[in-house]
């Protein structure tokens, strides 16, 4: 094809787009598209799977037997998240062995706060609360992106979702109105956490670079900025109901924004993670190679059995 | 050359008397685990009463690129839609 | 009939499916797949729901406001009744698998028995488990089936496994005094009696796995009179904790 054609086509891709019409996955569409759209979704998928970890460490600790089976079905549903992006991905011609392949190299990114630890009960609470929520504000906008498959993925992941905020604020919740210790344990998971989960959501659009090719392709709605913001106003007041404080000297609520006004983000830290010198970085990228190929035999086993039996079939009809 | 798991699609019927609708698809060893796997995987909330997984290798599907010759010769069909046809007022419903 | 031989009776029953839930859900997010991982843990669900209906049952028996969590939190390793089998350790997937499918195989012939049971609230217990556990057979002889019929690693791997875990299957038809109590009241289940059926499934799997059985004449015992295994502490620490560190308080 010539550029000429290509441009041609591009621009037609665009204004299909435009017109709010989906993409699918035998569609014609321009390389950087399937690019970008690989690394956005398996960059979700990985950040699903790796999210199992630190909260998967309290499974075997949950305090209740009601919190363990709720527990144990929010990390279940984070390994269905993670299936059902790669099978998202890979529409876009890429295996799912592949994108590990990238994510064990360490080429692969996945979302940092799962490079944090989760050092009490109480974290369990603050994760499900404030990284769930942050995600949901990530997430919900992505139901009407524009590649189809990513789409349908995010709508499933969203409805199943909706259940895990509410556990974690269920479990914050009982602990503010619990023991003077139990409170200081709702608190001290709230410090830790909330810097991290503003992170999350995404260095300031100054600093953004795929923003305005993503805002096209509808892969973003709002700029990171925006989702923060909205993500501050909604979680301020729900601390402040359950007792807890927000550990932010300059958080203050804005009359003539309608906005909360907040302190600066440590972007220091948020970029040292990212680069791999957060608390768990290794530990959990080993947890997910280690789980890979301790199973490669499994793996192995199941195939060749399904190939044995295949043969017999073959053998039995003749 | 090590073989991987084959990528299937999965069709759930969520109760009786509606069709098996695409769900999503998943990798399996064989079509038992297939079953097995989106059992799992797409009913965990009862979202379902019957399964069809079938390997994706074996569907065909039509290509975009013949889009125009497969598809929009029936978009002049207007005859083949009840609003064609012009009613009296009097008959409220035909 | 005395309330305490059946709340015990409960307990035996009971703390296999929780104490096979907890090892079942370390697994969760470290599985060879995703779909392994997901189904795995389909699993833990199962048997953890059942055991919150059993601790339910044993809890209302119990009445001084004692609650599912203080059966399930706040008993000493000694008061813990389950077999040995369902408390060994993920060594790797060939035992996660050979566990589950020791264990499945029981743990259906005695519900089948169970259902039948004259306490009501154990027969509807046990009929509900049935259609779950019947899937959890399914899930396990299938698994054993690859495992066993796979490539040679994997048959050495699962067969090493059987032969480890095999001694810990007898002790799933030992008749205790809150058994043959219960035996007598139309309530419990004479699981000697499952004895002969179970190594008929169990050698049928295994043959069509093209795995040998193991032959043993001596086999492990003791879960059931709450004498465990070295495992059986580490376990319970984990289980144990929060409710051990921050004592009397709600969650």
């Amino acid at each position: 094809m010539s550029e000429k054609e290509i441009k041609n086509l591009e621009e037609l891709f665009d204004q299909r787009i435009a017109r709010d019409e989906k993409i699918e996955p035998k569609d014609w569409m321009p390389e950087k598209y399937r690019k970008t759209h690989i690394r956005q979704i398996s960059q979700h998928a990985h950040s699903e799977i790796v999210g199992m970890l630190p909260e998967g460490n309290w499974i075997s600790r949950a305090p209740s037997m009601r919190r363990k089976v709720a527990l144990l079905a929010k990390v279940q549903d984070e390994a269905g998240h993670g299936l059902y992006l790669y099978s998202a991905c890979e529409t876009l011609g890429i295996s799912r062995e592949e994108l590990y392949e990238q994510l064990h190299s360490g080429k692969a990114k996945y979302s940092s706060i799962f490079n944090y630890p989760t050092l009490t009960w109480a974290d369990i609470g603050a994760i499900g609360w404030l990284v769930d929520g942050a995600a949901i504000i990530n997430q919900v906008p992505l139901c009407s992106t524009s590649y189809g498959p990513y789409a349908r993925a995010m709508i499933r992941v969203c409805k199943e979702e909706s259940f895990h905020q509410r556990q974690g604020y269920e479990i914050m919740m009982t602990l503010a109105k619990g023991t003077p210790e139990q409170k200081e344990l709702a608190q001290d998971a709230l410090n830790r956490w909330w810097w991290p989960s503003l992170m999350m959501l995404g260095p300031s659009d100054a600093e953004s670079v795929h923003t305005e090719q993503s805002m096209k392709w509808k892969l973003k709605r709002k700029t990171n900025d925006e989702l923060r913001q909205q993500f501050i106003d909604q979680t301020v007041p729900q601390a402040d109901l359950i007792g807890l404080t927000v550990p932010d000297p300059n958080l203050k609520w804005n009359e003539e924004k309608k906005h909360y006004d907040f302190g600066d983000i440590d972007w220091d830290e948020f970029w040292q993670v990212v680069k791999g010198h957060g608390p768990c970085n290794k530990e959990r990228l080993s947890a997910r190679v280690n789980a890979w190929e301790e199973g490669e035999w499994v793996r192995d086993a199941a195939m060749a059995y399904a190939e044995k039996q295949q043969n017999n079939k073959i053998k039995k009809a003749i | 050359m090590k073989k991987n798991w084959p990528l299937w699609e999965v069709f759930v019927r969520s109760k009786n008397g509606l069709e098996h609708r695409h769900f999503g698809s998943l990798h399996a060893a064989d079509e038992e685990m297939a079953l097995e796997n989106a059992r799992d995987v797409y009913t965990r909330r009862s979202e379902g009463v019957s399964i069809w997984v079938v390997e994706s290798k074996h569907i065909t599907a039509s290509n975009p690129e013949n889009n125009g010759e497969l598809f929009e010769p029936a978009q002049d069909k207007v005859y083949r839609h009840p609003t064609f046809y012009t009613l009296p007022d009097e008959v409220k419903h035909m | 009939m005395k309330k305490e031989n059946l709340i015990q009776y409960i307990y035996g029953i009971a703390d296999n499916a929780l104490i096979l839930g907890q090892r079942l859900s370390e697994l969760c997010g470290h599985g060879p797949n995703l779909e392994t991982d997901i189904a795995c843990t389909n699993i833990a669900l199962d048997l953890l729901g059942q055991t919150r209906c059993y601790y339910q049952y044993a809890a209302q028996l119990s009445g001084d406001k004692v609650t599912e969590d203080d059966i399930a939190f706040l008993r000493t390793e000694r008061q813990y009744k389950n077999v040995l089998l369902v408390e060994q350790p993920n060594v790797n997937f060939g035992y996660v698998i050979t566990r589950q499918f020791f264990y499945d195989v029981f743990h259906l012939l005695l519900l089948e028995e169970l259902q039948n049971s004259d306490d009501e609230i154990l027969s509807a217990i046990a009929k509900k488990s049935i259609k779950e556990v019947s899937y959890h057979q399914r899930f396990s002889s299938d698994w054993i089936k690859r495992l066993g019929d796979g490539t040679e690693v994997s048959r050495k791997k699962v067969q090493d496994a059987v032969n480890d875990l095999w001694k810990f299957t007898d002790e799933l038809f030992h008749l205790t005094e809150d058994d043959k109590n219960m035996l007598e009241n139309g309530v419990g289940v004479d699981v000697s009696l499952l004895k002969e059926k179970y190594y008929q499934v169990i050698n049928e799997i295994l043959e069509e796995a093209t795995l040998i059985p193991p032959e043993l004449k001596w086999f492990r015992k003791g879960g059931k009179e709450g004498i465990h295994s070295e495992h059986m502490g580490y376990l319970l620490s984990d289980l144990q904790y929060m409710q051990r560190t921050y004592p009397n308080m709600k969650w």
